[in-house]
């Protein structure tokens, strides 16, 4: 799990002092940490002001058919952010830059800070506002003196997931031509292949990556805001928002459109285009598109299987046995949550290409590079179903005579089924609108739905590139209701939460 | 689906049953349309399956350094020469049949016989008259780093045909002067991503003109219909150093598993019916290599460019021009 950390740093030590300092202390490496730092403080302020402000009016106000824009504010998660991209960018080439990075960023990712928001106002106890309010304050002042304080692990929590999620994405900043350190990693390993330059950027973006991660899980365990009484407490009161509430429910139907709208509807509309031969690198006949498909569903599939047979001895080991041991594994499992999909492919690659070679260019090795990457993922869901899992009654087994691994067969796996199954679907999502991890690793001839979207969109071909997009905003969309009809939303926002 | 291909095309081929399907694997730096089309081509042929494996050219080529000895590559076809250069300097390409070789004027190919030329494409201006007239337009690249070019160039130094250009430069006037050129367009310029941006955002007036070679041009043409093109091409003339010719071509790896199949793809990359298809077809822009076959009708005849006297050569591998680029912080 943690072997793509130590090979980056192995190759990036390679590399020795001079070379190293020559190659980091380039301007590129100024203008790449200047964009990130820009782009995240900027999509953090964006995803927080309209993350919290959705919240707000959904949660608090009278806003109409407020249940409907719940669901709709989230559906947003169920489209890979580099669709979102390939959407916006073929409406207007002009959105290439940071202004479009900043647009896709903001729309794909608000939910992170809206779902923590919009929990957390559910679960606050409306006396503080009441009391605020009988002390002459009005809602604005009550807003910011205490319903924000109150919000602030959930908002900051989410802010930093943003951050997180825009370090280690690629596609989306590729397509729309604008430079990170992904897109740099990715040009630096075309260009160098496997050498030191690519392993020394990813080790600065590992190192923001963790920070990030540090200062989520420092927000998270520090900040509480709990009610000490156990009582019963009243249901949230509801803002009457007046003539106003038809003006948010029109922003709520703009917002929509943005979000939702822009990326299916161009879709749509590319497949309704002819097209062309000479520019479209992929064809885009039934065939093409039926055989990238079922290249997807293959590798989701044995993806999500293998992850899953990592992920469950762990998640027992993490939800039944105590330790340092236990504890350290677990904590390895999530420090590599923080290692973007890139910094994993391409360290394996580094592995496989003389030491390893039989693995070179394998689908195991792809398989493997999901496992890492998704790991943290499943290992979220499946500790929580063993968790649910009694105990007692796996020892009602042991006590009948059951060995323990009929014990495991028979009581724990059955009853922590569903939440095992939920687990499942979403690495299966996940690997299916993987793109950096199957760009650089995919056996030669392999094409999935998601390189092929690539291969298209960045040579500008957009209508080629429709069916494929359209078949996995398709799957990804199908899938996540699925599972939120199946096991509740929380089942989709387990990765929001992680 | 798979299988029902493999069986259409051992159907296609004379004696599908004494010679058992055979595989190449492909590394391609050419664009895939071009590629998709010859593979088609050639497995119908001869019922060879090509397994294509892309990238771009100076990727793909220290890809194959990196791999050296386990690489599974059989055949390595780019758009241009100096990344053969590179490999054969390296002592990993085997000599190609002679008789491909003479379908194509030596010229174009490998001095040691170690590659083969396929295609030709022209270095070229592309330009919005809107936004800048013809007669505006400098007599050589090189004047496009002066000041008064300011806002107005865009060009893609992160794109493999931008380095060619660059050794042309160097070739021509030393790294210094190269160099200082390289900075002139640097704060002249609008840098993107790709030649296909370049295109894309001349045509929609986001810069006056830009430096990409004429496949692109050609290709938005075709794409968008003449009506609709906003944008043109100028050529550069007296031999300046920005109508540099550059060479596709392919080579076959010394440590190819299927030598023999890697060399009757070769053969088939110069043979007539291929170089046609590459001229009429709607998919390729590039000029054909073999003689007396005529390109797409978009582009001018060869024999109207007036090229720099720069052999492929004397070009060279494309090492010292990457160097440069990284140095003037362009890459």
């Amino acid at each position: 799990m943690l072997l793509p950390l130590g090979v980056t740093v192995l190759d990036a030590a390679g590399a020795g002092w001079a070379t190293a300092s020559a190659l980091l202390l380039r301007p590129l490496v100024g203008q790449l940490l200047a964009n990130t730092f820009l782009l995240i403080g900027c999509s953090v302020l964006c995803c927080g002001a309209i993350g919290t402000a959705a919240a707000w009016f959904v949660e608090r106000s009278d806003v109409p058919a407020s249940r409907a824009w719940a669901v709709l504010l989230v559906a947003p998660l169920a489209i890979p952010p580099f669709i979102t991209s390939y959407a916006w960018v073929s409406l207007s080439p002009a959105l290439q830059g940071f202004w479009g990075a900043l647009l896709v960023v903001t729309v794909s990712y608000y939910p992170l800070v809206y779902l923590p928001v919009a929990a957390a106002l559910r679960e606050m106890d409306p006396a503080l506002e009441e009391t605020a309010r009988s002390l002459g304050n009005n809602v604005p002042t009550v807003f910011i003196r205490v319903v924000l304080p109150q919000l602030r692990p959930a908002l900051l929590g989410g802010m930093l997931l943003v951050s997180l999620d825009v370090l280690v994405e690629f596609g989306a900043f590729a397509l729309l031509r604008f430079r990170t350190f992904t897109t740099a990693i990715y040009s630096a390993y075309r260009a160098g292949f496997s050498g030191a330059e690519p392993a020394l950027l990813s080790m600065i973006l590992l190192l923001l990556c963790i920070g990030c991660l540090c200062a989520e899980y420092f927000v998270r365990g520090k900040a509480r805001y709990g009610r000490l009484g156990r009582g019963v407490r009243r249901g949230v009161a509801r803002y009457g928002l007046g003539g106003w509430r038809w003006l948010i429910a029109a922003k709520f139907t703009g917002w929509a459109v943005l979000t939702i709208g822009v990326p299916l509807g161009m879709i749509i509309y590319w497949l309704a285009q002819p097209g062309d031969a000479a520019t479209a690198p992929v064809g885009d006949s039934l065939a093409d598109v039926a055989q990238a498909a079922w290249a997807s569903i293959y590798l989701g599939a044995l993806g999500a299987g293998l992850t899953m047979a990592l992920a469950l001895p762990l998640g027992i080991l993490a939800s039944r046995y105590r330790g340092w041991r236990v504890t350290l594994l677990e904590r390895a499992a999530y420090l590599a949550q923080s290692v973007p999909g890139i910094v994993v492919a391409l360290a394996l690659v580094s592995l496989t290409v003389h030491a390893i070679h039989p693995l070179y260019q394998s689908t195991f090795l792809l398989l493997l590079a999901y496992a890492v990457v998704f790991l943290p993922l499943a290992l979220v869901s499946v500790r929580s179903a063993l968790m649910q899992a009694q105990q007692g009654l796996e020892e009602a087994g042991r006590s009948l005579g059951l060995s323990r691994i009929a014990v495991l067969a028979r009581v724990t796996l059955p009853l922590a089924a569903p939440g095992l199954g939920a687990a499942a679907a979403l690495v299966f999502i996940a690997v299916t609108t993987e793109l950096t991890a199957t760009l650089l690793l995919a056996p030669i001839g392999t094409q999935t739905l998601a390189t092929q979207v690539w291969a298209d969109t960045s040579t500008l071909a957009f209508a080629a590139a429709a069916p494929y997009a359209a078949v996995m905003a398709i799957m990804s969309i199908a899938a996540s209701w699925l599972l939120a009809r199946r096991f509740g939303a929380a089942s989709v926002l387990v990765p929001a939460s992680v | 689906m798979r299988v029902t291909a493999v069986f259409l095309a051992a159907g296609l081929t004379a004696s599908p049953f004494l010679a058992p399907a055979q595989t190449i694997t492909l590394y391609n730096a050419q664009h895939e349309q071009v590629v998709g089309m010859l593979t088609t081509m050639f497995t119908k042929q001869t019922g060879i399956k090509v397994q294509v494996h892309t990238g771009e050219g100076p990727d793909i080529a220290s890809q194959i350094l990196q791999e050296g000895a386990d690489s599974p590559a059989d055949v390595f076809f780019t758009e241009n020469s100096p990344e053969l250069i590179l490999l054969d300097e390296k002592g990993l390409l085997a000599p190609v049949d002679k008789s491909t070789l003479a379908k194509i004027p030596a010229k174009y190919n490998a001095a040691d016989g170690d590659w083969v030329g396929v295609l030709a494409r022209e270095n070229v201006l592309d330009f919005n008259p809107a936004l800048i007239k013809q007669t505006a337009l400098p007599a050589s690249l090189l004047d496009l780093a002066r000041p008064e070019w300011a806002g107005k160039i865009g060009f893609a130094p992160s794109d493999a045909d931008f380095l060619p250009l660059v050794s042309a430069v160097i070739k021509q006037d030393g790294k210094t002067a190269a160099l200082a050129w390289l900075n002139g367009l640097k704060a002249n310029g609008k840098i993107y991503q790709d030649d296909e941006s370049v295109v894309a955002a001349v045509a929609r007036g986001d810069v006056a003109a830009g430096i990409v070679n004429n496949y692109y041009w050609a290709r938005l043409e075709t794409d968008l219909g003449p009506a609709k093109i906003d944008s043109k091409l100028y050529h550069f003339k007296n031999a300046d150093i920005g109508g540099l010719i550059n060479i596709s071509g392919a080579a076959v790896l010394k440590t190819a598993k299927n030598p023999e199949a890697a060399q009757r793809f070769l053969a088939f990359l110069v043979s007539k019916p291929a170089q046609e298809a590459l001229g009429q077809s709607e998919v390729d822009f590039e000029y054909p290599l073999a003689p007396g076959i005529p390109p797409n009708k978009l582009l001018p005849p060869f024999k109207t460019l007036q090229p720099p006297a720069i052999s492929v050569s004397a070009l060279g591998d494309d090492q010292e021009a990457g160097a440069l680029l990284q140095q003037a912080g362009l890459i």
